[in-house]
């Protein structure tokens, strides 16, 4: 199943969605609650779930396939199209460790072995991998819900104080700050709402440290 | 949880937050914190904030509060999948539990 954490509600995943004209459920999270129940900071994550509703794998990176712009030829092709600024963050983006041949490899695994697969956890494994959550955290999970919840009333300048608190309160949590970048500059480009963007972000962290590594 | 009063619906709190009240306290997963004990189906959000740990924030303007998840130790307190129930395109809402008996990869995706 999936599910798109988007605030702007169905319109904003509907045209993805119809055209995957996926066979699976394909749910709306406009208030990002997996954030809170999951621990999902960025996107794609996965979260495996067996039979008896036990979770065998927290929220982890999970890329299905290659993007075909992270075949060279094609990104090369594709930014010489582009402007400066696109150029800055494509290069950046290029850079974005992704492991989806040995994500979907050890999926497979589970398929077929259930239990047995080594990629399924304990429980005590499973909790212990699932995100720490101090004070701080917690009150980024509150401040961003006042933040999505007044966006989605029509107070979108009243949710701005709000998402900029969970950006400042949980600074490693990339679906709090592109949602809100986004409906300021749908590029997540520099904005005088918030003091970060999606580039001068990805350039502190580095952007191989966009994603953690895969711990299979 | 978004709240217009600071009574909240034991149910409801139950529902969103996996908390449920029972006579020895709010219990979850195999934890439980004592809390006053009450007979009523409403309790005071702010005696759940302070015992629990949960964060609880105002918006003056709106007069509107927030209450955040329990703080201090890890996402998840048990590898129990917890209550998700979420809408599809059209609004009907899709209850996670409805698909027991099956593995699910859930992946979470953004349209930004």
């Amino acid at each position: 199943m999936t599910v798109a954490l988007d605030t702007a509600g169905p319109d904003a995943a509907r045209r993805w969605i119809e055209a995957a004209q996926p066979a699976h459920p394909s749910l709306i999270d406009q208030a990002h609650v997996l954030d809170e129940l999951l621990g999902v900071v960025n996107v794609p994550n996965g979260v495996w779930i067996d039979e008896q509703g036990m979770i065998v794998r927290p929220a982890e990176p999970a890329y299905p396939a290659r993007p075909s712009f992270a075949k060279k030829e094609n990104r090369e092709a594709l930014m010489e199209q582009m402007s400066p600024e696109r150029r800055a963050i494509f290069k950046e983006v290029a850079k974005i460790r992704i492991q989806p041949e040995a994500y979907t490899a050890a999926l497979r695994d589970w398929v077929t072995h259930g239990s047995q697969s080594r990629y399924a956890l304990t429980p005590e494994e499973v909790i212990r991998r699932s995100h720490a959550r101090p004070p701080e955290v917690a009150e980024a999970a509150a401040s961003f819900e006042l933040g999505q919840y007044l966006h989605r009333a029509g107070y979108a300048d009243d949710a701005v104080p709000w998402f900029r608190a969970a950006h400042r309160l949980q600074p490693d949590n990339w679906t709090y700050k592109r949602q809100a970048w986004t409906f300021a500059d749908p590029g997540q480009g520099p904005t005088p709402l918030y003091d970060g963007y999606w580039l001068s972000d990805v350039l502190a962290i580095g952007a191989e440290n966009y994603y953690p590594p895969l711990d299979l | 949880m978004i709240l217009k009063t600071l009574q909240v619906d034991l149910e409801v709190f139950a529902q969103r937050t996996g908390w449920v009240i029972k006579p020895e306290g709010a219990c979850k997963a195999d934890r439980c914190v004592p809390l006053p004990s009450t007979t009523e189906k409403l309790l005071d959000v702010r005696a759940l904030a302070q015992r629990l740990g949960m964060p609880l924030l105002h918006d003056e303007k709106h007069d509107i509060w927030s209450l955040g998840p329990e703080s201090g130790g890890r996402v998840l307190s048990s590898a129990v999948a917890p209550e998700i129930v979420l809408p599809d395109l059209d609004g009907t809402p899709f209850d996670l539990s409805s698909l027991r008996g099956q593995k699910i990869l859930l992946v979470a995706w953004a349209s930004w």
